[in-house]
């Protein structure tokens, strides 16, 4: 099979999700950012695992994309955003975190630990979604547009080429851990 | 080797970049990235699907992200087992109603803490599709590819959750 068979085939890319998944709620339990505590903690700056784990996961991630793309076998999606979408859905985004203490994915591997609360959470982000989607006309012509991103990404937005920005980011990611050594956080 | 499986948890640099290994072999396999949000939405889509005998799907926003059993709905499932293989091997799984954080702070009432988790997940489920993406999507997916809308994203997420966090809880920090 090529890889463009696997990519098209909607049963093994069904399986692939189902596998994906399995490994993502693995390491997310295993990383302790399934449990509420881990999270409003990192929301009251008084525990740190939730930007460890999603730095850690950036550094890792961004080496071996930004490496599958030179070799021709990864390709980049990035979307463009806005004010209107980006920030404003971000703080929406935001204020809910702090009221579930959960993110989409982790609340679905809180309910895998038997967290029952999370079960109400995960209810209320379909809900949200659903809500989202019903609303999606009227927002999508008056405010989603709204001051619109000059760039796609940050290279473009800064006119570097981006293995100069990827290597500017590994290395406030690594000085991050390290001062997170030293403060003992 | 198998007491990795059956230790509690593992070091948040470690299992953070086993999420960094994960993210290429979906970029690979599968060509998008790695996204929590779209299976929430895709079961928002089912369920308004069901009820209008179909009709929902002809909405502007299922067309664009039609709904359906497919990778992003698995991958939800897939958590909730993924997250409990983990915490079942461990011993560490339970039936807990009111996070012990919450409890100590806010009381131990059950329906209270399902209503205020019930609320927040609908503005996160809100804010994710508005913002095009969750702290997965975005956060994570989006930033390593240095999309700037996802640093964004990623900055908007934490700077409304820590002020809303400490609005409900106290600025610990100070």
């Amino acid at each position: 099979m090529t890889l463009e068979t696997i990519r098209k085939n909607g049963i093994v890319q069904a399986a692939l999700g189902l596998l994906t998944g399995i490994a993502f709620g693995f390491l997310l339990q295993k990383a302790g950012v399934t449990d509420y505590d881990v999270i409003i903690g990192q929301l009251l700056l008084t525990d740190f695992t939730v930007v460890k784990v999603m730095l850690a996961a950036v550094l890792v991630g961004m080496i071996g994309v930004f490496a599958l793309k030179s070799a021709g076998i990864a390709r980049l999606h990035c979307r463009s955003g806005s004010i209107g979408s980006t920030v404003v859905g971000g703080l929406i985004f935001g204020a809910g975190f702090a009221l579930l203490g959960y993110c989409p994915g982790t609340a679905a591997g809180a309910v895998g630990t038997g967290a029952l609360d999370a079960l109400a959470g995960v209810v209320g982000i379909a809900i949200g979604a659903g809500i989202f989607a019903r609303l999606y006309p009227v927002l999508n012509s008056t405010i989603m547009h709204r001051g619109a991103f000059p760039a796609d990404t940050v290279p473009e937005l800064l006119g570097v080429r981006p293995v100069y920005v990827a290597t500017c980011v590994a290395v406030m990611i690594l000085t991050l851990f390290w001062l997170f050594q030293v403060w003992g956080i | 080797m198998i007491e990795w499986f059956t230790m509690a948890s593992w070091s948040p640099y470690l299992a953070g970049a086993g999420i960094g290994v994960l993210i290429w072999t979906v970029f690979v396999l599968s060509d998008h990235p790695l996204g929590c949000s779209t299976g929430f939405l895709k079961t928002a889509g089912m369920v308004e699907a069901g009820l209008s005998g179909g009709k929902a799907k002809e909405m502007s926003y299922y067309r664009k992200f039609v709904p359906g059993i497919d990778w992003y709905w698995l991958l939800i499932i897939g958590i909730v087992i993924g997250a409990f293989l983990s915490s079942y091997l461990s011993g560490i799984f339970a039936v807990v109603a009111v996070p012990s954080f919450f409890a100590a702070v806010v009381g131990p009432d059950a329906v209270f803490r399902f209503a205020v988790a019930l609320v927040g997940g609908i503005l996160v489920g809100l804010g994710a599709r508005w913002a095009g993406g969750c702290t997965s999507g975005h956060g994570i997916s989006g930033t390593l590819q240095l999309s700037f809308a996802s640093w964004v994203a990623a900055a908007c997420f934490f700077i409304s959750g820590i002020l809303v966090a400490g609005l409900l809880f106290g600025f610990r920090f100070l």
